[in-house]
């Protein structure tokens, strides 16, 4: 029986649970012995001129090696000018980042865009020192007026880059949908509110050089983009650098990669010729670390009174922050899935990009697609309240019938394969809908304080969207007959050491405690993609397998030659791992004998796997909540949900996945958001003030099972890392308004707090 | 103070933290930094036996205490039922809460050793996880309350 398919408890645990990670701060390796502490003093103003530094009394301080600023980097090439000069202003090009004007620099120049921005660099023997050393440095600012919010950053009155002339480096307006024949339209704006991701370990780096080496550790998913960003700011050969990923507490996509921060680290450790070491506080991590979401929306929704949607239309603003990093891209992401998992006649979609200052935005769980499924989701539920209709019933009338696929959205997506209504069913009943529905209309008509909501949500995903990227493999089989997986896809806790052991005794026999699985060192795998957009088993997991194909085929030869036999005649015993002749059972041999047979050459094969085509994980929510009418506190008591990822290969990694994803989506809807003052500000810079989910304001979770392979890999997998996110936002989202829609309600903003809540119950009742 | 069952001595500055004593004196990695709020929890270790947060702590406070991290949980090769519990129910995944999360975990039981799953909850608020929904760590705790108390009425 294959071990594909069963519950496997992880590998990296006991390591994990017993010495504890090696993160970047706890790496103790010789070529950082005596490394200095990075402080980084980050700008407290939103927008303000940079008149001078003084860093006279910092330089006085004890333990202190050196203040940096932007006029000690004259040792690195300028970065390379974007063609012609960059994008235009409002040009439909949405590249990421920006160049030419919109120039993101390493060290603040002459003005600071965003509270948190560096400004300078303190190296120092320990990081108590650090602290007190950046405070001794003085920069004179002179504010200037912040662009706060989207709707001044679109009004343009002040500019965050005057030469560029706009606060729009993207601007794509969508054209109407044909709403003619509606019976009903629906229109509004809806806020999808910027978060921030919060990994348990923030960002950090360490940096060394040695005789024109440099090796630098980051906190990343992406060890070997990383070498190639390095490569490019210092103009060095990508072989003179190793990158090292160590253990990685958490990424959620605001790892991908590595920030200025990083690059800078790795600067200053050549620039002072000492190594160097940069672990940021929480409340550097707040404002430093990218945060994502932060589009309003404005959708438009028509159809028939008999619950026919024919025409939806979804215009995206994206704040992307100070600099447009990923935040360019995001929302054409959000536009490519805007149809959600709807057959509908007619779908328009554009996108704008602002420029605020506030942290830049980059992905975070999901990147464009649960913005893209919040909006219509929303939308749907206000098609469903001003029809009358169940918003169920509404989902199920338009969702992509099953024999439809693959199915080619207006949007520009192919979905490859679902069973869409399969899966509301499923959810609704294994929630108990029409009980829940009952019971709703029981605490309704008592007029209870408690009341009950039922969120719904439908959505469909893309993953792997780069998959013609593809990610990396080698797989060697040792002398020993114990197999060594090397891995260009990027672990963060997502549990690839498991996974990929399973891959391999699956197809070569060899067990998993006989595997061992290396990823995030260039200098042992240099090429490879890593982690992000739910890729890494449809991609890194197939590569792996591919891998053990063209190892297995080597050693067919081997055991020939070994056992005088015709390679046609040798078969593989997967269960014990034994090569045999066909018919003659009594002669077989190890893994460990073909290995040594290879001689010098070994037996290893690379592998760099491509797909074709992204794949289209889907599945439903339903969010069942009680919301105090007296207080506006809301309280999730039940989260059902089937998310269907294709082929399954380890459901205890899949199940960790889902429950991690819907935890983060929940957030989002109830409690989490980044919030800033009018000038700048921001008012949730810690993690006393932002609202990070705990233990206490969740439920266990009902998750149900549904497996509609993927039929462009061979393991039939698509990605689960995001789906929870995507799915259960708008459920619970909707889970809260709908819990008081008997009063009149009709949306309430993103997140859902006591105060908001309560403000439109009141509003609600005064209006009565 | 004593670190897992081995007496540690140094001269610290005065506000030298607890986690950075056991940190970087101590040399025990495991215990984590998440954050400067004492809001996170990754920290948590026990001080004769009773959960605290360590980056709340100063060093100077714990001298001539009983300190345990993660590292000193396990039995020489045999897990704690708590770490034990962690891996059969897969309650981690980046590991980075992990330490602090186990060891609040098993100070909640050694206050209360039957919890029912709203307890268990409500004694973990102050500890973050961003990986597991807390759903498996939920079921890890309740798991292993459910090994220890076998153990103890043997």
């Amino acid at each position: 029986m294959s071990i594909l398919g069963t519950r496997v408890v992880r590998t990296e645990d006991p390591r994990l649970l017993t010495a504890g990670g090696v993160y970047v701060d706890d790496v103790r390796v010789p070529e950082l012995a005596g490394a200095a502490r990075v402080t980084f003093v980050r700008s407290p103003f939103a927008h303000a001129l940079i008149k001078g530094v003084d860093a006279a009394a910092a330089l006085a301080a004890p333990g202190v090696l050196a203040v940096l600023t932007f006029t000690d980097i004259n040792d690195i090439p300028p970065p390379p000018p974007p063609p012609e000069g960059g994008p235009p202003p409002g040009s439909e090009a949405a590249p990421m980042p920006l160049g030419g004007v919109w120039q993101e620099p390493l060290l603040a120049v002459d003005r600071v865009r965003f509270v948190g921005e560096p400004v300078a660099m303190v190296l120092t023997d320990d990081s108590y020192q650090g602290e007190d050393a950046a405070e001794l440095v003085t920069v004179d600012y002179e504010p200037l007026p912040a662009v706060v919010g989207i709707e001044q950053s679109l009004a343009g009155g002040t500019l965050l880059f005057p030469d560029a002339g706009t606060n729009i480096p993207v601007d794509h307006a969508a054209v109407d949908a044909a709403f003619d024949g509606c019976d009903v339209v629906v229109e509004r704006d809806i806020v999808n509110q910027r978060v921030a991701p919060v990994p348990m370990e923030g960002r950090a780096a360490a940096a060394c050089w040695q005789g024109g080496k440099l090796t630098v550790w980051v906190s990343t998913q992406n060890a070997q983009i990383s070498r190639f960003i390095l490569a490019g700011a210092f103009g060095m050969d990508p072989g003179s650098i190793r990158v090292v990923a160590p253990d990685v507490g958490g990424g959620f996509g605001a790892k991908v990669a590595l920030d200025r921060d990083a690059i800078l680290v790795a600067w200053a450790a050549r620039h002072t010729s000492r190594p160097a070491r940069w672990v940021e506080t929480r409340s550097e991590n707040l404002t430093g670390m990218t945060h994502g979401r932060a589009q309003r929306h404005t959708v438009k929704i028509g159809g028939t009174r008999d619950g026919r949607v024919l025409a939806y239309r979804l215009d995206v603003v994206q704040d992307t922050g100070a600099y447009a990093r990923m935040g360019g891209f995001l929302p054409t992401l959000t536009n490519l899935m805007a149809a959600g998992p709807y057959d509908l006649a007619s779908v328009t979609v554009g996108y704008r990009v602002t420029l605020t200052n506030t942290t830049p935005i980059s992905a975070y769980r999901g990147a464009g697609r649960p913005e893209a499924t919040a909006a219509i989701e929303r939308a749907m539920d206000l098609f469903a309240a001003e029809i009358g209709m169940d918003p169920a019933e509404v989902r199920r009338k338009n969702l992509v019938p099953s024999d439809k696929f693959p199915y080619q959205t207006p949007c520009g997506a192919l979905y490859d394969t679902g069973d869409y209504a399969g899966a509301l069913d499923k959810v609704l009943a294994g929630a108990g809908y029409a009980g829940l529905r009952a019971e709703q209309a029981r605490r309704r008509e008592r007029g209870d304080v408690v009341q009950l909501g039922i969120g719904v949500s439908s959505y469909v995903e893309i993953t792997a969207a780069d998959a013609d990227n593809g990610e990396t493999a080698r797989v060697v089989v040792n002398d020993d007959g114990t197999a060594t997986v090397y891995t260009g896809s990027s672990a963060h806790g997502q549990g690839h050491h498991t996974a990929w052991a399973m891959i391999v005794e699956n197809d070569l026999g060899i067990p998993m405690n006989k595997v061992t699985v290396k990823h995030g060192d260039t200098d042992e795998m240099p090429f490879g993609t890593g982690t992000y957009a739910s890729r890494s088993l449809q991609l890194g997991g197939v590569a792996v397998h591919r891998a053990d194909l063209e190892v297995r085929e080597q050693a067919r030869k081997l055991a020939a030659d070994l056992m005088e036999a015709s390679e046609a005649d040798l078969e593989l015993d997967t269960s014990t791992g034994l090569w045999q002749v066909r018919g003659d059972p009594g002669a077989s041999r190890t893994w460990a004998d073909v290995a040594r047979h290879s001689g010098a050459e070994g037996l290893s094969a690379f592998v760099h796997y491509k797909d074709g085509a992204p794949t289209f994980p889907f599945g439903s929510h339903v969010a069942v909540a009680e919301v105090d009418t007296e207080t506006g506190k809301v309280t999730l008591i039940r989260h059902v949900t089937v998310d269907d990822a294709g082929t399954v290969l380890n459901p205890v990694l899949t199940e960790g996945q889902r429950h991690g994803g819907i935890a983060q989506g929940v957030a989002q809807a109830l409690l989490e958001e980044m919030v800033y003052d009018a000038d700048g500000n921001p008012l949730t810079g810690t993690l006393a003030d932002y609202a990070a989910i705990t233990a206490a304001e969740l439920p266990s979770f009902e998750l149900l099972v549904s497996e509609t392979p993927a039929t462009i890999n061979p393991l039939g997998a698509k990605g689960i890392g995001e789906a929870g996110t995507i799915g259960s936002t708008p459920a619970m989202h909707s889970a809260v308004i709908d819990a008081v829609s008997h009063l009149g309600i009709r949306h309430i903003d993103m997140p859902t707090t006591p105060s908001r809540v309560w403000a439109a119950i009141s509003e609600a009742r005064n209006s009565q | 103070m004593t670190v897992n069952g081995s007496p540690v001595e140094a001269d610290v500055a005065d506000r030298t933290l607890l986690v950075h004593f056991v940190r970087d004196v101590a040399g025990l990695t495991a215990t984590n930094v998440g954050c400067d709020t004492s809001s996170c929890g990754a920290c948590t270790v026990l001080l004769d036996g009773q959960s605290v947060k360590s980056c709340t702590v100063l060093a100077a406070q714990a001298d001539g205490h009983e300190i345990t991290t993660l590292e000193g949980l396990a039995n020489g090769d045999e897990m704690h039922p708590m770490q034990r519990a962690f891996h059969t129910e897969h309650g981690l995944q980046c590991g980075f809460c992990t330490p602090g999360m186990v060891m609040a975990a098993v100070s909640l039981l050694a206050e209360n050793p039957r919890p029912t799953e709203q307890q268990v909850r409500a004694g973990l608020e102050g500890n973050l996880c961003r990986c597991t929904g807390y759903h498996n760590i939920v079921r890890a705790v309740l798991t292993a309350a459910d090994h220890m108390d076998g153990q103890a009425s043997r």
